[in-house]
């Protein structure tokens, strides 16, 4: 199939074998996602086993959404964006393979390790050191093609779209190698070289970057090419695209201190990430503003044209999670709401609500293209899908802003001679109606994905029953 | 020099760079080979594209008269 319809001038072997990734990883992610938001509801569906309880599992959630659909996402996307803009094939096909390979193998060794209780404790590097080593050996080579790809481009200008995705895969490199820095002790365990106060400032460092470059650059880079694209416009503000960038990768830097308010970090360095986390509103604001305003003059598009919807809505989620969070940031904000499910609604905010539904949207935009489609094959579907996300989003934030703000003022309630008011049970059982909330919140998000993949199925087999009618005429 | 100097200087060095990008980005002379570089998502229509997508071509041609 995939040498019948072989592109001839860029590599779209490897963009569709991480579009189709894509979905098949967002699947399996948000299943488990759906599986351990059922367990807060309902705790017997740990099964009392070591290998699904919640410990477990949810770093498997985590990695498996952020990493395995997140990161098949932007590898699909901003292989086929560089080609395109490039308008040159990618540096190396050889490469580009062992770059899919590799990074599905990382997947599945996550997904073995993390259930049997191999970790390195530290969220969202939980992997432990022989697949970092694969992670690092991939990324190097995914850097080499990106970088290559733009080196050897036939326009004089380099895309603003690939500024994104270049300073996303440079960063995460960092990231990566500066936060798993460890002494093995064994093929299974290690130890972080880093201590105490240093050990939490350097994984939240890494942490709060994730959230910045894998989970923002590489996303933007995503929007400034689909949303023109799909809106048929060029983008509102070439300039403005410049500056929120070189305002968006100086100032994220800074921001990770604000994971450790009130604790042992010293006092100047929360206070640092604070006013940076402040700042970044600015920058973040201006990349979604510039999203939005390339759709001036074509906002009739957006009722006709669910794909555009995903794209837009997403960035109106963009916005959102991107004041909220900052505000959040505040320290005497944060004193309410650090450790409540608050903080878990913002992150899906941004996850569900941004990072998925641009990704979904490009995804929708991709598949006709690259398997010589006009369109997908319902576009009703893609309708639904558009709802059910839509929905699914606003149930789980607002389920977990409201158990969030009564956690942290059941939690800091006193009564009149000093004792704590509530015990911590009190305040999980007062939770439970929300956790069922975001169940469901999460459930339609999962009926979602299986429409995705039923509607990328279709349209992937009528363009190869028509391949083979044609061969056998 | 003494440490804190030197970071009030990297402070005002950085603040500097980022006014000069500002108005790098928003000179004027910028402004055509800016336009030209947004309009690279639509530079490469690609064959099976314009087969499949005959409006859109035409409306992006639509796009450059404006």
């Amino acid at each position: 199939m995939s040498t019948a319809i072989e592109h001839p001038t860029y590599n779209y072997k490897v963009v569709k074998q991480f579009a189709i990734m894509t979905v098949v990883w967002g699947i399996v992610g948000m299943l488990v996602g759906v599986w351990i938001a059922a367990q807060l509801a309902w705790p017997a569906l740990n099964f009392d086993l070591p290998w699904t309880s919640f410990g477990r599992l949810r770093p498997l959630h985590t990695n498996a959404v952020i990493f395995a659909f997140g990161g098949s996402a932007l590898f699909a996307t901003s292989y086929y964006v560089v080609q395109r803009t490039c308008q040159t094939r990618l540096l190396s096909d050889g490469l580009a393979a062992f770059t899919f390979w590799g990074w599905q193998l990382v997947i599945v060794l996550a997904a073995v390790t993390l259930p049997l209780g191999l970790t390195q404790g530290k969220e969202y590097a939980e992997l432990i050191w022989p697949i970092d080593v694969l992670i690092t050996l991939v990324w190097v080579a995914y850097a080499i093609i990106f970088l290559g790809t733009i080196y050897k481009r036939k326009t004089s200008h380099i895309y603003v779209a690939n500024w994104f995705f270049a300073a996303f895969i440079l960063t995460v490199a960092v990231l990566h190698l500066g936060n798993s820095m460890a002494l093995p002790t064994s093929f299974l365990h290690s130890y972080s070289i880093y201590a105490g106060a240093t050990d939490a400032m350097m994984q939240w460092w890494y942490g709060h970057n994730a959230v910045g470059f894998f989970l923002t650059a590489g996303f933007l880079g995503m929007m400034y090419y689909f949303v023109p694209k799909q809106a048929e416009r060029p983008v509102y503000s070439y300039r403005l695209s410049i500056v929120h960038f070189w305002a968006l990768i100086c100032v994220y830097m800074w921001a990770g201190p604000h994971h450790l308010h009130y604790t042992a970090l010293p006092d100047w360095a929360q206070s640092l990430g604070m006013i940076m986390s402040l700042i970044l509103l600015a920058p973040s604001w201006g990349g979604m503003i510039n999203g939005m305003m390339t759709l001036s003059g074509a906002w009739h598009k957006l009722r006709t044209d669910p794909v555009l919807r995903f794209l837009v809505v997403s960035l109106s989620f963009y916005g959102m999670s991107t004041f909220e969070g900052p505000m959040m940031s505040i320290k005497t904000v944060n004193a309410l709401s650090h450790y409540t499910d608050w903080t878990i609604g913002h992150v899906h905010a941004g996850a569900l609500g941004w990072v998925a539904m641009i990704s979904i949207g490009s995804i929708y935009h991709l598949i006709p293209k690259l398997f010589e489609r006009k369109e997908m094959h319902s576009v009703g579907l893609i309708n639904v899908h558009f709802w059910l996300s839509t929905v699914g989003t606003v149930l789980y934030i607002a389920s977990m802003w409201v158990n969030g703000i009564m956690q942290g003022l059941m939690w800091r309630a006193v009564n009149a001679d000093g004792t704590l008011m509530y015990t911590f049970i009190e305040s999980v059982e007062a939770s439970h109606p929300g956790y069922i909330v975001r169940w469901l919140g999460g459930a339609l998000w999962l009926l979602g994905m299986l429409l995705m993949a039923y509607n990328v199925f279709m349209t992937v087999k009528s363009t190869a029953s028509e391949k083979a009618a044609a061969q056998t005429a | 020099m003494d440490i804190n100097v030197f970071r009030g200087l990297m402070t005002i060095v950085l603040l500097l760079a980022f006014l000069g990008i500002v108005y790098w980005a928003y000179s004027s002379k910028q402004k055509k080979p800016f336009d030209e570089a947004a309009n690279l998502p639509f530079a490469d229509d690609d064959e099976n594209e314009k087969n499949h997508n005959q409006d859109e071509s035409s409306s992006l041609e639509k796009n450059k008269h404006e």
